[in-house]
C-alpha cells in the first residue's frame, strides 16, 4: 500500500482554510514536545506563548500594537506574492519610510498643528518606502534583476542609511550621545492608544486597509490582473495585462505600505527613531501573508496569531524562562508547516493497495 | 604605502573573502541542479554554532583534532538543516523561495537558541596550518599563514569547477538543472540528483558559517554572519554561474569588505564608516544590474532554476 498524489483541477477551498489552522495546531504541539526535550515545562510554555496573550487583558494593547504593522505589512506583501514578485526587503522600505516621515518632521516648524504635521509625515512615510522599493522595480523592470535579492540587499544599505542619519546628521543633542533623534513634538505625534480604549491608532488604520485590500483583491480588475500575472503569465500578456506594470504597482503599493507600517509606529510607539527601530515586522510580514493565504481577511487573522506569538514569547521567558529566540523559531515553524501543506490544497492523497503490475500482466492483449 | 601594510591588506582579503567563496561554491552546485536555496544565511548561521560549540564541548578531549570535528559537525548540521528545505521543495513541490526564507528564519532562530549559553565564550583560533617559519614569515604569511578552511575553499571552488565542466556526474548535475523533465524521461533520477546537490550546499554553507566563529571571531554572536549569505547568493548570479567567475566575484567582494574594516579602523575615510559598510551590498546590486542586464537571453541561469518538478503526479 503507498500514497499516490493526484492533481486536483481546482484548488480545495477547504484545504486553503483548513490547513493554516492545522499548522498554528501542529506548531503548538511539536513546541510543547520539543520544550519537554530541551528541559522545559512544554505544555506551560505554550500555553504561555499561544495562549496567556490572548485571555490575559493587560495584554491586548501589546498585542494588537504588534499586530498592526504586520497586518499592514502583509496586506502590501500579499498582492505582490499572488503576482510571484517577491519582495522580501519590507524591513528596508518600513525603515526609510519612518526616516522620511522623521525628516518632514524636523524640517517642519515645531509648532506646526498636528492636522498639518501629522497627515505630512504619513503621506512621507508612504512615498519614502515607495521610493526605496522603485530601486528594485526599476532594476527588474530595466535590467531583470531579480527583485529577491535586490529588496533584500536594500534593507542591509536602509540600516546604513538609518545608523548614519540618527548617529550623524539627526543626532538628538540632548541625547546623552546615543544614536537616536530628538523626540517629535506633541503635534508631530500619534497616542500610543486611542484614549480608553486598548486600541493603537495603527490597529484601525490595519482594520481599514483590510478592508480596501479586499474589495481590490476581489472586486476589482487590478485584483484579478495580479492573480492572472502570477498564475499564468502568458495568458495574462494575452489579455492584455502588462508585467512591467505589475512589478511597479505590487511593489509600490508593498513598499508604500511597509513605509506607512514604519512611520505610524516611530509616531505612535517610539516617538522618535533610534537603533532599535528595525525590530523585523518587515521579515515576520513574509511569514504573516503566507500564513493568511496571501488573503486579507486571512493576512488579518494571521497578523494577530503571529503578534501573539511576538508577545507570547516574552511572557514565557519571564515564566518559562524560555530563550529570546523561541518566538523566532515557533513563526519558522509554522511558514515551514504552511509551505509544507500546500501540497494538500493542490493534490488529493490517495490510498493505492499493493501494485496492480500482476493484474495488467495477467490482462488479455 | 610600505610592504607590510600591502601584505596585510591581502591577508585581509582572503579572510573576508574564504566565508562567502564557501558558501557560493555549494550553492552554485544547488542551483546548477535547477534548485534555488535561498537559506544560504541560516545553514551559515547553524554552521556557525554548530561548529563553535563542537568545539568548545570537546576541546579538552580532542586536543588539536577538536576544531576539524566542529568543522566536520558544521558541514553536518549545514546538510542536514538543508534536507528539511530539500523535503518541502522536492519532495512536497513547494515554493522554492518561500522555503528558503523559511529555512534562513529559522536558521537564525534556532542558532540563536542553540547560541544563547555560549555568548561571551571564546575557544582558540583555528588558523594556521604550516609551520611557523613559514607562515609567520613576513611575506611568505600571504601564501601560507592562513586557516586551513581557507586552502579548503580554494580546492572546493576549483574541484567543482572541474566536477561540473568535465566529469559525467557534473554533465548529469546540469542536465538536470538545464531540463528536468528530459533528464527525467532518460532515466536519470532528478529528485536524487537534487537532494544531493542541497545537500552538498547545505554543508558549505555550513563550513562558510564555522569559519566566522571559529576563525575570524572565535567567539558565537547572534547573526554574526551579519548577511554575507544574501552576498554568498548574488556571488552566484554574478559569476553567471561559473567557478572561475565565482572566484574572482568573491575576491571582489572581498577587497569591497576590506575596504570597510580598513576605513572604519583608519578613520581616514572622508565618507561616513556607514557608507562602507553599505558597500557591498550596494556594489551586489550594481552588478546585479550589469550581469542581468548583459544576459539579455537570460540563457545563463539553468533553465529550470526555482521551477518545481513533481515526476509521480
Amino acid at each position: 500500500m503507498r500514497i499516490r498524489l493526484e492533481k486536483r483541477l481546482t484548488p480545495s477551498r477547504f484545504m486553503l482554510v483548513a490547513t493554516p489552522v492545522a499548522s498554528v495546531l501542529l506548531t503548538m504541539a511539536l513546541g510543547a514536545v520539543i520544550f519537554e526535550l530541551l528541559g522545559f515545562d512544554g505544555p506551560d510554555a505554550i500555553y504561555q506563548t499561544f495562549i496567556t496573550p490572548i485571555v490575559a487583558p493587560y495584554k491586548w494593547v501589546d498585542v494588537l500594537t504588534k499586530a498592526a504593522p504586520l497586518i499592514i505589512i502583509a496586506l502590501g506583501l500579499s498582492l505582490g506574492n499572488q503576482a510571484k514578485i517577491w519582495n522580501i526587503g519590507a524591513e528596508g522600505q518600513y525603515v526609510i519610510g519612518a526616516l522620511a516621515g522623521a525628516g518632514v518632521a524636523f524640517a517642519m516648524p515645531q509648532a506646526a498643528p498636528g492636522f498639518v504635521a501629522v497627515p505630512a509625515m504619513i503621506v512621507a512615510g508612504i512615498i519614502g518606502g515607495m521610493a526605496w522599493a522603485a530601486i528594485p522595480a526599476l532594476l527588474k523592470t530595466r535590467f531583470r534583476v531579480s527583485e529577491v535579492l535586490s529588496t533584500l540587499m536594500l534593507v542591509y544599505v536602509a540600516m546604513q542609511v538609518l545608523n548614519y542619519l540618527i548617529g550623524g546628521p539627526w543626532k538628538d543633542p540632548n541625547g546623552h550621545n546615543f544614536p537616536q533623534t530628538p523626540p517629535f513634538s506633541a503635534t508631530q505625534s500619534l497616542p500610543n492608544v486611542i484614549p480608553g480604549t486598548v486600541v493603537p491608532p495603527g490597529f484601525v488604520v490595519a482594520i481599514a486597509l483590510t478592508l480596501v485590500f479586499w474589495v481590490l483583491a476581489s472586486r476589482s480588475v487590478y485584483g484579478f490582473s495580479v492573480r492572472t500575472v502570477g498564475a499564468a503569465p502568458s495568458a495574462a500578456r494575452y489579455g492584455g495585462f502588462d508585467a512591467a506594470r505589475t512589478v511597479w504597482s505590487t511593489l509600490m503599493i508593498s513598499g508604500g505600505m511597509a513605509g506607512l507600517a514604519g512611520i505610524l509606529e516611530a509616531m505612535s510607539q517610539l516617538g522618535q527613531i533610534n537603533l532599535g527601530f528595525p525590530s523585523g515586522y518587515g521579515f515576520t510580514a513574509i511569514i504573516v501573508s503566507f500564513l493568511g493565504r496571501l488573503h486579507p481577511v486571512g493576512v488579518f487573522l494571521a497578523g494577530l496569531i503571529l503578534a501573539v506569538t511576538y508577545v507570547g514569547g516574552q511572557v514565557a521567558q519571564t515564566a518559562v524562562h524560555v530563550p529570546e529566540a523561541t518566538a523566532g523559531i515557533f513563526q519558522a515553524t509554522m511558514l515551514f508547516l504552511i509551505l509544507a501543506s500546500d501540497i494538500l490544497v493542490r493534490y488529493r492523497l490517495r490510498l493505492v493497495r499493493a501494485a496492480p503490475r500482476a493484474a495488467t500482466a495477467g490482462a488479455p492483449a | 604605502m610600505n610592504i607590510g601594510f600591502i601584505i596585510d591588506a591581502l591577508v585581509t582579503i582572503i579572510g573576508v573573502t574564504t566565508p562567502i567563496l564557501l558558501a557560493a561554491t555549494g550553492e552554485l552546485v544547488v542551483e546548477k541542479s535547477g534548485v534555488l536555496n535561498l537559506g544560504v544565511e541560516g545553514m551559515m548561521l547553524i554552521g556557525a554554532v554548530t561548529g563553535f560549540a563542537v568545539t568548545l564541548n570537546f576541546g579538552d578531549s580532542l586536543g588539536d583534532w577538536a576544531p576539524w570535528v566542529g568543522i566536520g559537525a558544521a558541514a553536518l548540521a549545514g546538510a542536514a538543516s538543508s534536507m528539511l528545505f530539500a523535503f518541502l521543495v522536492l519532495s512536497l513541490g513547494s515554493n522554492q523561495v518561500a522555503t528558503g526564507l523559511a529555512l534562513a528564519i529559522f536558521g537564525i532562530g534556532l542558532s540563536s537558541l542553540i547560541g544563547a549559553s555560549y555568548v561571551g565564550t571564546v575557544i582558540a583560533p583555528f588558523n594556521q596550518v604550516f609551520p611557523d617559519w613559514l607562515a609567520e614569515d613576513p611575506i611568505g604569511r600571504v601564501a601560507f599563514g592562513h586557516s586551513p578552511l581557507v586552502y579548503f575553499a580554494l580546492i572546493m571552488v576549483v574541484a567543482v569547477g572541474y566536477f561540473l565542466n568535465r566529469t559525467r556526474a557534473g554533465l548529469i548535475l546540469r542536465a538536470v538543472g538545464e531540463n528536468d523533465i528530459s533528464a527525467h524521461s532518460i532515466g536519470y533520477p532528478v529528485v536524487a540528483i537534487r537532494y544531493a546537490a542541497v545537500a552538498f550546499g547545505g554543508a558549505m554553507a555550513g563550513v562558510g558559517g564555522s569559519y566566522f566563529s571559529m576563525v575570524i571571531t572565535p567567539m558565537w554572536a547572534e547573526q554574526m554572519t551579519a548577511g554575507r549569505g544574501w552576498i554568498a547568493l548574488a556571488l552566484v548570479v554574478f559569476s553567471s554561474w561559473r567557478a572561475g567567475r565565482l572566484l574572482v566575484g568573491a575576491y571582489f567582494f572581498g577587497i569591497l569588505m576590506t575596504l570597510e574594516l580598513y576605513a572604519k579602523a583608519s578613520g581616514f575615510s572622508f565618507l561616513p564608516s556607514q557608507f562602507w559598510a553599505a558597500m557591498p551590498y550596494i556594489m551586489a546590486i550594481v552588478v546585479l544590474a550589469v550581469m542581468s542586464a548583459r544576459d539579455v537571453a537570460g540563457s545563463e541561469a539553468p533553465a529550470c532554476l526555482g521551477r518545481p518538478f513533481m515526476p509521480n503526479s
